[in-house]
Parts: structure tokens; sequence; C-alpha cells
């Protein structure tokens, strides 16, 4: 009974998205304030209904409900309650759902807390986001059923594939489709604007927040991602410029260049056009995203499931949405009215050089994934393009566009002074040079490394002399500076923070890739072996049975100098219903750097294959990443964001008598 | 009909089982495959995060513990031993297995836009922009004017505003 409703609930929801997609966007139209007003019950409504099908479906998984069949291929009734509840989008069919899901989320907030829209751009805008979601609702009811039944359901489940039984799951995914969708809402309001044919600093403003949002969990959804790869899948890689991750990375770049520009937009009225384009852009490249993910077009550990059908509906609905989006583009963006001037030396004009190397190193990021399936298709080389292509190509841009980074929040809106500039970030370059040159001095060898460390010491040291330019640290005496710091509007903070996080992640990447050791050997009980200052004794091996399998583990004492530091428990588990082993990294945080230890295969002779990392500063790539969310996170609570803020003009009313 | 797509649906499960078991949670390089020369050894191991592991999905031989890579990986230290540079032993194994196996494909007709693509890109975006910025500045001579030295009469004319008052 319980997933024929969550089946109709979805049912109903569609024919909701149906109305809600007509109706207001007809009322905005033809100016009929009742139409209109038809979109914020739906918005809810649909919310509700996706979320009754989603609760549905949870209580199948949670229940161990065989007789759906999805539930029957993903779960197994031995699994802890955790992976039975996440593993409801561990596979298409439930991550689909979960996808509609946060777009109806979407929609019932801009509904309930877009107070301050006007009632026809919310109506449009609520009505765009409702065609997505009526092709969404059509592709899952025609392709990705998550409620079939199984006519006669067997007594036990597949299991969840065994990689993906980790807390990971219960964040990843959810945190990055946050951020995929969320662009929907910038994209709804784009087409919005060219519907209307109107776009002012005002559309910015309301665009500002929905955009900050997605782009934050998009930033921790992807920091996750890493972080989870880095510790699950045996040898501590956390980036592999993967199709799937590059898939999620460019509407990462896509979106931080549209947080830029839209900032030009919202503070000098300039950029309209091309602020527009980047919200079609953005979200265009999360469709793309869920497009190679679900198509199968790439087969990669994402891919849950390949079926030629589904590839062809996604491929229909990325060609209407972003083929429609772009058409409406060409046609109305010519109408949109250009705005301010500025000098090419300016805040603006820094903020275009961000857009144009941000939206460059995507479009290498798109080029280099998607090349090889062009070639294919067009003359059927087959060619690999893989991470060494990225290094070349999308690193040379990024250190560009680090070491320029310090430079905009400096410099004045409309004119700019560059010398002024450089004088101000003269002591954040001294000592970033300083940094570079103890590098070389101390570590020697990687020249890279040194490069490196002083870009990023740069990058952080200009986003805090940012800071102290603005409260005027050392000018003014300490209390009216800290004044003034309390009194920085909390964007500029935003904006410092997330760019001390990107300095931050820099130095995790070279402390990482430079500075870290290995050692691969074959050990036996009692063997010794060393890695930089640290000493790993083989103690012994003991195995164990988990809910749903069995483990290998085996202990090493680790001494640094001699002293005694600590355990690690490596493991190995073999998970029966699949016949899979995975193995469980053992870790040990040493500052911030880690310690690493993971298992390979067993011997004939009972020597285990052990890989010992030693990754200096490693933890920083993440922390830089939830550095950078904090600083969107502060941007987002700005005064003049902040959902339902009081206006100035009501101020007058306090001054009456209560009544 | 129900059972075919139950059976594609199975045969789908056991492809991928197959392939996830390939991939698996691994452990790449092993102890007995590493040279004893540490400069050799360096000198694989770069090499092997440049070739891909052509059974897996997207990893290099480096990473992949699919028995493949283990061949490649072992054939890459044969050609080491014998003395081949490193870009001998690419040439090697791309002749062997093809241009797939190379993860940073050749710069060559087929791969030239791939290679072109981000300058090109950003050239482009910078030429665009140039032209753009001229436009609007000459589209809106009113408001460039702002910046045009004063001509004499106005100059007289502000002298005469601002000058110390005749009293």
């Amino acid at each position: 009974m319980i997933p024929e409703l969550g089946h109709f609930a979805l049912v109903l929801a569609l024919a909701i998205a149906l109305v809600q997609s007509t109706v207001p966007l007809y009322g905005a139209r033809t100016g009929d304030a009742v139409l209109m007003g038809v979109a914020e019950p739906t918005a809810l409504a649909q919310f509700a209904f996706v979320g009754f099908s989603f609760a549905a479906l949870i209580a199948c998984y949670v229940t161990s409900d065989f007789s759906v069949a999805t539930v029957f291929e993903n779960s197994h009734s031995a699994m802890p309650l955790i992976y039975k509840f996440t593993s409801v989008w561990g596979n298409h069919e439930g991550s689909m759902l979960l996808w509609v899901l946060i777009l109806t989320v979407f929609g019932a907030l801009v509904a309930a807390f877009g107070r301050n829209i006007p009632a026809s751009l919310k109506a449009t805008v609520l009505s765009v986001q409702s065609w997505v979601a009526a092709a969404f609702y059509i592709f899952i009811l025609a392709t990705s059923n998550p409620f079939l039944r199984i006519a006669q359901p067997p007594f036990e489940g597949r299991d969840l594939n065994p990689i993906l039984q980790d807390f990971g799951l219960a964040v990843h995914p959810p945190m990055l489709y946050l951020g995929y969708v969320g662009f929907s809402i910038s994209f709804a309001f784009a087409i919005a604007a060219l519907i209307e044919g109107r776009i002012d600093a005002a559309w910015a403003r309301w665009v500002r927040p929905w955009t900050l949002i997605a782009w934050i969990c998009l930033t921790l959804g992807i920091a996750m991602g890493s972080f989870w790869a880095y510790y699950t899948l045996g040898w501590g890689g956390w980036w592999y410029w993967d199709p799937v991750e590059n898939a999620s990375f460019m509407p990462w770049l896509a979106g931080t260049a549209m947080l830029h520009s839209a900032l030009v937009m919202e503070k000098r009225e300039a950029l309209k056009v091309w602020t527009i384009l980047l919200a079609i852009l953005t979200f265009s490249l999360s469709l793309i995203g869920t497009f190679l993910v679900r198509s199968g077009v790439l087969t990669s550990v994402h891919a849950f499931a390949s079926d030629p059908m589904r590839g062809v509906v996604i491929l229909a609905i990325l060609i209407l949405f972003i083929g429609g989006a772009l058409t409406l583009y060409a046609w109305r963006a010519p109408t949109l009215k250009q705005g301010g001037l500025f000098a090419p030396i300016s805040r603006e004009g820094a903020l275009v050089l961000n857009n144009l190397f941000l939206t460059t190193a995507c479009a290498t990021v798109f080029v280099g994934t998607l090349y090889p399936l062009a070639l294919e298709a067009l003359t059927g080389a087959k060619i690999s393009v893989g991470a060494p292509y990225f290094d070349w190509t999308f690193g040379p841009l990024f250190v560009v566009l680090l070491i320029a980074v310090p430079f905009g929040p400096l410099l004045a809106w409309k004119r700019g002074d560059v010398r002024a500039v450089t004088q101000r970030l003269a002591a954040a370059f001294a000592l970033a040079l300083a940094a570079l040159l103890a590098v070389c001095v101390i570590e020697g060898r990687p020249v890279l490394a040194a490069f490196g460390v002083g870009i990023a010491t740069f990058v952080i040291l200009g986003a805090i002399t940012d800071i102290v330019e603005r409260t005027g640290l050392w000018r003014a005496p300490l209390p009216t500076a800290a004044r003034r710091a309390i009194g920085l509007p909390r964007s500029a903070w935003g904006a410092a923070f997330a760019h001390i996080g990107v300095g931050v992640t820099l130095l995790g990447i070279v402390g990482e890739t430079q500075w870290g050791s290995e050692q691969i050997v074959s050990l036996r009980p009692g063997d010794k072996v060393a890695l930089r200052h640290y000493d790993f004794t083989f103690e012994g091996t003991s195995a164990r049975n988990g809910p749903n399998y069995r483990e290998l583990a085996v202990r090493f004492a680790v001494r640094r100098n001699g002293e005694l530091i600590g355990e690690m428990v490596p493991a190995k588990r073999t998970f029966a219903s699949r016949e899979m082993t995975t193995t469980e990294a053992a870790l040990m945080t040493r500052g911030l750097g880690q310690l690493y230890v993971s298992l390979g295969d067993v011997a004939a002779d009972g020597a285990i294959a052990v890989r010992l990392y030693h990754k200096p500063l490693v933890l920083l790539i993440w922390l830089g990443c939830v550095v950078m969310a904090f600083g969107g996170a502060l941007s987002l609570s700005d005064r003049r964001l902040r959902v339902g803020a009081p206006k100035p003009a009501k101020r007058k009313l306090a001054l009456q008598p209560a009544e | 009909m129900r059972s075919t797509t139950r059976l594609t649906a199975l045969l789908r499960l056991l492809v991928l089982a197959v392939a996830l078991t390939a991939v698996g949670p691994s452990v790449a390089v092993q102890p007995d495959e590493i040279l004893p020369d540490p400069k050799l050894e360096a000198r694989a191991r770069a090499l092997s995060h440049e070739l891909r592991c052509m059974v897996c999905q997207n990893q290099s031989i480096d990473d992949s513990d699919a028995p493949l890579a283990h061949d490649l990986r072992v054939l890459v230290r044969d050609r080491l031993k014998a003395g081949d540079s490193d870009q001998q032993v690419l040439d090697f194994l791309a002749a062997r297995y093809g241009e797939f196996v190379l993860l940073k494909p050749r710069f060559e007709w087929q791969t030239l836009p791939l290679w072109l693509a981000p300058v090109a890109i950003l050239i482009v975006g910078a030429v665009v922009l140039a032209i753009a910025v001229r436009r609007r500045r000459q589209g809106r001579g009113a408001r460039v004017e702002a910046t045009v030295p004063l001509s004499e009469s106005e100059r007289a004319r502000l002298a005469e505003l601002t000058g110390p008052r005749p009293s």
C-alpha cells in the first residue's frame, strides 16, 4: 500500500506542476493577481506531495519491503539502519526522487520566504521552475519509477554496493544535489527576467541569496565527496579528474563566476546580460552533470545503472531546457538595457577578469571531459583525457587567477588605481615571497611546492589585507578598528573568508602532492616499517563479523622517534551478498597532516601487502572548502540579503503609539 | 516482456558487479613489483600516473589493481630496466594498446582542438571583452565627454566662478 501511495503522490505532484507551470505565467503576462497567486500554494503543495512520496520510499527501505524492486536491488535486511536509510538515494531511481524533492524544497522556499520579490516576477520564477519539475516527474514516472513492485517478492535483498555503505552517502549526494538543483532558482530567475524583459540591480539582489545557498551546498558537497573518496578508496587520492567529479566541478566554476558577476550587477548595474547567461549556463551544466552521470554515457563508479532509454529522455530534457533557454536568451537579451560604465582598471574590471578566467577554466574542464566522447562519435578514435591533461591546462589558468585574487577586493568601483593597490599589497607580497624562499631553503627540491606555498600565502594575506585596510587597523587606535570591524558588512567578511579558504585549500594541495611520502611493503606479524619520522610495527591480526560482512583487521603500533603515539587498525571487509571486498583505511591525524594505512592482498604465505602514507597538510584541502562555505554563509547573512530584513520606511510606524 | 526487462536488469547488475569488483577498493602497486633502484622506480611511478588501466573506469594503472594494470606496471618496469627513455616507454605502450592508454593525449591533429581549446577560449574571450569595452566607450560618447579637457571658453568661465571675488 505504501509504495502505491508514494507513486500516486508523485503523479499528483506532476499534475500540480503542470498547473503551476502555466497558470501563474499566464497571470503574470495578463496582470491577473489571482492567477499569479496560484504559484505559491501550488509550489507548497508540490513540496508536500513529493515529500510524502519520498517519505513513502524511505518507509519501504527502512522496513525492508523487498516487494519493491529498488529496495530488493539495493538493500539488505541485515544492514544497519542508517544505511537502509541512505540507500534510498544510493541508486538511480531513489536519487532522482531526491533530485525532485530538493527541487520542490527550493520552490517552496521561494514561495514561503520570497516575500520581497514582486508578484509577477515571483509567479514567473515559480512557473519556470515548475517546468523543470514537470519534466523530471515525467522522466521518473516513465523510466525510473522507484515504486515498481515485484510479483513474487524475494526473502532477502541484494544489498547496497559496499563502497556506498558509508556515512559519506548520508551527506555527499544530498549536499551535491542541493547545489545542483539550487541553481535551478537562479535559472528560473534568469528566464523570468528574459520573459519579463526587465532586469535591474534589485533582480540581482533577489537572486543572490538563492545562488549563494546553492553555491555553499555545492562547495561542501564536492568537498565531502573528495574526502569520502580519500578515506574509502584505499590509496588516499582526493581528486581524480574523473568525468563525474568534473560534472560537479563545472557548475561550481560557473556558479562561482555568477556570484562574482551578480555582484557587479547589484552594485553597478553592469554585466546584466552576462549574468543572465551565466545563470543559464550554470544550471545547464548541472543538467549536463545529471545527464553524464545518469545516462551511463560515462562509465564510472557513480553510474548506478545505464539504460539507453533513460539517457535518451534526459538528453531530450537537456536539449529542451538548454536549447530553449539559449534561444530565449538570443532573442530577448539584446533588448535588455546596458548598465553603468567602468574603467578597465576597477573593481568591475577585476571581476570581469575573474569571470574570464573562471569561465575559461570551466570550458577547459568541459572540453576535456567531453572531447573523447565527441572524437569517438565523429571518427571512432578512442583517446583518454586524464589528470595530466587537466594539470597542464586547468592548472596554469588557476595560477593566474589566484595571483589576481587579492587585487580585486582592494580596487575601487568604477575606476581603480593599480599602483595604490599594489602598495597596499606590498606587505602581503613580501611575506608570500619570504614564505616561498623559506620553503625553498628548508624543503629544497620541489620548486613547484615553494611557488604553491607562495601563491597560497599571497591569497590568504591579500584577503587579510583587505580587512585590515577596511578597518584601518594600523592607522586607527585599536577600539576604533574593532568597532569598524564589527560594522563592516558581513559580505566583506564573507568575501575575505571565501578567498582565505581558497588559499588554505591550495596549501593543502601543495602539501599533499609535493611533500607526501609512501611505503608499499609486504609485512608479516612482528615486522617493522619506517616512514618519515614514524615507525610502524605489525602487532597482529584479528577477524570479526559485522552485521553484513566479515572483517580482517591488522593492528599497527605507531611510534614517532621511538615513542609510542598510538595504534592504527586498517581492515578489509568482505561482503558475502555481493562477493565484494572493501578496504577500511586507518587514519591518524597529526596536526594538519595524516598518516594513512591501508591493506592489500594477503599472499599465500600469509604476508599482507600494506601501503602506508604520510600526507602532510592534507586536512587543509577540505578545511579550506569549509572556510569557503563559511565565507558564503557570512555573505548570506549580510543585512541587505537577509530575508525579511526591516526596511527603513517601516521605522516610522514604530514611532506611532500602539493601538 | 516483463521477464526480458528483469533479465536485462539482472544482466546489468552482473555487469556492474563485475566492473566494480574489477575496480575494487584497490591497492594498486604490489610490493613485489617495486624495482630495487629507487630512481628507476620513481620514473616507473611517474609513468604509471600517465597510463590508463584500459579495463577500468578512469583509473591510472598506478591506482588500479586489476590484473591488466599489474601486467602493464610490470611491462613499464621491464622497459625501463631495458634502458628505454620515458618517451620510448609511452610510445611503446601506445603502439601496442592504442592512444587510449595515454591519459595525457599526444599533441597531434586529432587532439589539436583539445589542447588548443583553453588558450583559444581565453584569447577569444579577451578579444570579445576588449571589443565590447571599446564599443561601449564609443557608444557612450556623451558620458565619456566628462573626462575630455575643458575648452578655452569653459576654462575662462570656471576661472570666473572659482576665482577670487572681485570686491
